[in-house]
C-alpha cells in the first residue's frame, strides 16, 4: 500500500514524524487518561476510606456545596463519599463477572469451532435461544433460580453476557481454521497445539481484550439495573443500584442531587470503558493503528 | 403467494422448536432454583406455622414429589393446552395477567419506538448530512452518551426536571389517583405516558442515530451521489431523492430487531414511573416467587422478540425492491 501511493503528494505522512498531531499518540492517550479515570474510581475508597460514611444527623439534605461536592443524604452522609463507595463496589462486581464471562466464551467459543459437528450445533442452538430472550428477562430469570442475593446476582451477570463475545469468537477461529496459511501448516506437519499457540492465539488475543473490555459496561449496567430493581445486590451493600433507587424516595422531596450526581459518574465510568474498548480496539487493529 | 406461504411455514416451525428449548430452559432454571415452592406459596408468616402433614399434602397436590421429567411432561401438557397456570401475586390466570399488563405496556412501548424512531432517524440523517461538522459532532457524542446512561437514571433525571422542579408530568402510574384504567381519556392517558415513553425511546436513539449516520455517509460517498452533484444537485437534494429511501430500511430493521432491548427497558422504566405495565409485573413475580407469572413473561418475551425478528426479515422482502425481485425469480 505504502509503496504505490507517491510520497510528496500525501500530507499525512510529513505528519507521521510529529508524536503527539497523530492518531496512534492520540489513542495513547486517550488509552491512558481512561486508565487513570477508572483507577481512581477503582481504587479511589481505599484513598479516602470510611470518611464521610458516618452518619450526621445536624446536616440532613444539604445540596452541593465546597465541604460536600454531592450534597447529603436523609441521614447526613456525604453523597460523593457514598457514590465513590458505591460505584468502587459496582465496577469490581462488574470487573469480575465480564472477566469469568469473557472467558467462558473463550473457552466455548474454541471449543465449538474446533470440535465441529454436534457440539458446534448444539451450541450455537444454545446461543440462538439465550439471545431470542429480552437480555434483562433472561437476567431477571438466572438471578431468580439461582436464589437472588449476591450469588444470583453474580450468576446472572456471568451466565448471560458471554453469547455475543462466543459467537465472534466461534466466527474468527473457523475463518483462521479454514486459512491457507493454517492449512499450509497442518500440512506441513506441525500439532494442532502448535498452530493454536502461534497461529490462533496471536489472533485471538486482541478479539478477547477488546470483547472483555467492552463488556465492562454491560456488566456493570446491568449489575446496577437489576440492584436498581431489587433483585440484585442487598439494601445493606451500598452498591450504585441501590443508592439510585433510594435516592427514588426523596425525589418528591426536591432532593435532585441525591439521584443525578451519583448517576453521572456512573455514566462516566460506564463511557470511559467504552472509549478506552474502543481505542484499544483501534490501536491494535492493523488497518486503524497507524496514521 | 407462494413465498407467504412458505416464508410463514418455516416461521412458524422456528418458533416451534424456539418455544420448546424456552420450555426446557425456564424449567430447568426453576427446577434448580433454591426457593422452596411451597414456602414462597404459603408465605412468610404462614411457614412457621405449618404442619409437616399440610407441607406434603400441598406437594402431593401439586405432583412436587414426583421426579422431575414426570414433572416436566405433565407441565408440558398443560402448557400445549394453553395454561399457563394461576399468578400468586395477583390472584388471576397468567394469561389474563400478561393480557392486561401487555395493553397497558404496548401503549407505552410503541410510543417509544415511534420516538425513537424519529428521532434517531432525524439526528442520525442530520450527523449524516453534515458529517466531519461540529453538528455532526455534536450529536455524535450525545448519541454515545445515550447509548451508554442507564435507563433507570434518566427516568430519574426527567422525573426530577419535569415533574419536581416544572411540575407539568405527572410523577407515576398510568392515570391519575382514583381512576381506572379502563375509564381514563386519551389526553390523560397520554400525560401520563410522555415521560415513561420519553425515557424508554433513550434506548434506540442512540444506536440508531449512529447507524444511519454511517449509512447516510456512505450513501454520500457513492458514485451515484458524486454523478448527481456532478449533475448540479445540492446536498440537501441528494440526502432527499437518495439518502432517505435507502436509509429508511436499514432503519426500520434495525427499529425492529431493536424491540428486544424496548422490552427489557420497559422492566426498568415501569419500575421507576410506577407504570402497571408487564416489565413491573415480572419485577413483582421474581419478587415475590411467583413461578408461574414468571415463566409465561419468559414466553411471552420469546414470542415477542421472534415477532420483532420476523417483522424486520419480512419488511426487507417485502419493502425492498432488491430483495423481492430476487425471491420472486428464485
Amino acid at each position: 500500500m505504502k509503496l504505490s501511493m507517491p510520497a510528496i503528494a500525501n500530507p499525512r505522512s510529513r505528519l507521521q514524524g510529529f508524536s503527539l498531531n497523530n492518531r496512534r499518540s492520540r489513542t495513547l492517550l486517550l488509552i491512558a487518561l481512561c486508565l487513570v479515570v477508572l483507577g481512581v474510581l477503582l481504587l479511589g475508597t481505599y484513598l479516602i476510606g470510611q470518611a464521610g460514611l458516618d452518619i450526621a444527623l445536624s446536616s440532613r439534605n444539604q445540596p452541593p456545596s465546597f465541604a460536600h461536592p454531592f450534597g447529603t443524604d436523609w441521614l447526613g452522609r456525604d453523597m460523593f463519599s457514598r457514590t465513590l463507595h458505591g460505584l468502587s463496589l459496582s465496577l469490581w462486581i462488574g470487573l469480575l463477572t465480564a472477566s469469568v464471562s469473557a472467558v467462558i466464551a473463550l473457552a466455548i467459543g474454541t471449543l465449538s469451532a474446533t470440535l465441529g459437528g454436534k457440539v458446534d450445533a448444539a451450541i450455537t442452538w444454545l446461543i440462538d435461544v439465550a439471545l431470542s430472550l429480552p437480555h434483562l428477562v433472561l437476567i431477571i430469570l438466572v438471578a431468580f433460580a439461582a436464589g437472588g442475593g449476591v450469588r444470583g446476582l453474580l450468576l446472572a451477570i456471568i451466565i448471560t453476557h458471554w453469547m455475543s463475545l462466543a459467537r465472534l469468537l466461534r466466527a474468527e477461529v473457523l475463518q483462521l481454521k479454514s486459512s491457507d496459511y493454517v492449512q499450509l501448516s497442518s500440512k506441513l506437519g506441525r500439532s494442532p497445539l502448535w498452530i493454536a499457540r502461534h497461529h490462533l492465539l496471536p489472533h485471538l488475543l486482541p478479539q478477547f481484550l477488546v470483547g472483555l473490555i467492552l463488556l465492562f459496561p454491560h456488566a456493570i449496567l446491568h449489575e446496577a439495573g437489576l440492584t436498581f430493581l431489587g433483585l440484585g445486590l442487598p439494601p445493606e451493600i451500598p452498591a450504585i443500584g441501590i443508592i439510585l433507587s433510594e435516592s427514588m424516595r426523596y425525589l418528591s422531596a426536591g432532593y435532585w442531587w441525591l439521584a443525578v450526581l451519583p448517576g453521572v459518574v456512573l455514566l462516566m465510568a460506564v463511557q470511559a470503558f467504552d472509549i478506552l474498548g474502543q481505542s484499544v480496539r483501534a490501536l491494535l487493529d492493523p488497518k486503524t493503528s497507524q496514521g | 403467494m407462494n413465498f407467504l406461504i412458505r416464508f410463514t411455514v418455516s416461521k412458524l416451525l422456528h418458533l416451534m422448536l424456539l418455544l420448546a428449548a424456552v420450555a426446557v430452559l425456564t424449567f430447568l432454571l426453576v427446577s434448580v432454583s433454591p426457593i422452596d415452592p411451597i414456602d414462597a406459596y404459603v408465605g412468610a408468616a404462614r411457614r412457621v406455622t405449618m404442619t409437616d402433614e399440610q407441607r406434603a399434602l400441598i406437594a402431593q397436590r401439586w405432583g412436587l414429589d414426583q421426579p422431575l421429567i414426570t414433572r416436566f411432561i405433565r407441565w408440558l401438557g398443560q402448557l400445549l393446552q394453553g395454561n399457563l397456570g394461576e399468578s400468586m401475586t395477583y390472584h388471576q390466570s397468567v394469561a389474563a395477567v400478561i393480557a392486561t399488563r401487555f395493553q397497558a405496556s404496548l401503549w407505552l412501548m410503541a410510543l417509544a419506538w415511534l420516538f425513537s424512531g424519529v428521532f434517531g432517524s432525524t439526528l442520525g440523517i442530520l450527523a449524516g448530512a453534515t458529517a466531519g461538522s461540529w453538528c455532526d459532532r455534536l450529536i455524535r457524542l450525545y448519541a454515545y452518551t445515550l447509548s451508554s446512561a442507564p435507563v433507570f437514571w434518566i427516568a430519574l433525571l426527567l422525573l426530577v426536571i419535569f415533574s419536581v422542579n416544572w411540575q407539568i408530568t405527572p410523577i407515576c402510574c398510568a392515570t391519575p389517583p382514583g381512576v381506572l384504567l379502563q375509564d381514563v381519556t386519551l389526553w390523560q392517558r397520554l400525560h401520563h405516558l410522555i415521560l415513561p415513553a420519553l425515557t424508554l425511546s433513550v434506548i434506540g436513539i442512540g444506536s440508531l442515530a449512529l447507524h444511519t449516520r454511517e449509512k447516510l455517509v456512505e450513501i454520500l460517498q457513492s458514485n451515484y451521489a458524486l454523478f448527481a452533484r456532478a449533475q448540479g444537485e445540492t446536498t440537501t437534494g441528494i440526502v432527499l431523492h437518495h439518502g432517505l429511501r435507502n436509509v429508511a430500511l436499514p432503519a426500520l430493521t434495525l427499529q425492529f430487531v431493536g424491540l428486544s432491548e424496548l422490552f427489557g427497558g420497559s422492566v426498568l422504566t415501569e419500575k421507576v414511573f410506577g407504570y402497571p405495565g408487564l416489565g413491573d409485573a415480572t419485577v413483582q413475580a421474581a419478587i415475590r416467587s411467583d413461578v408461574p407469572l414468571l415463566v409465561g413473561i419468559v414466553f411471552f418475551s420469546a414470542i415477542f422478540v421472534f415477532a420483532g425478528n420476523t417483522l424486520a426479515d419480512l419488511s426487507y422482502r417485502l419493502i425492498d425492491p432488491r430483495i423481492r425481485i430476487g425471491g420472486i425469480e428464485r
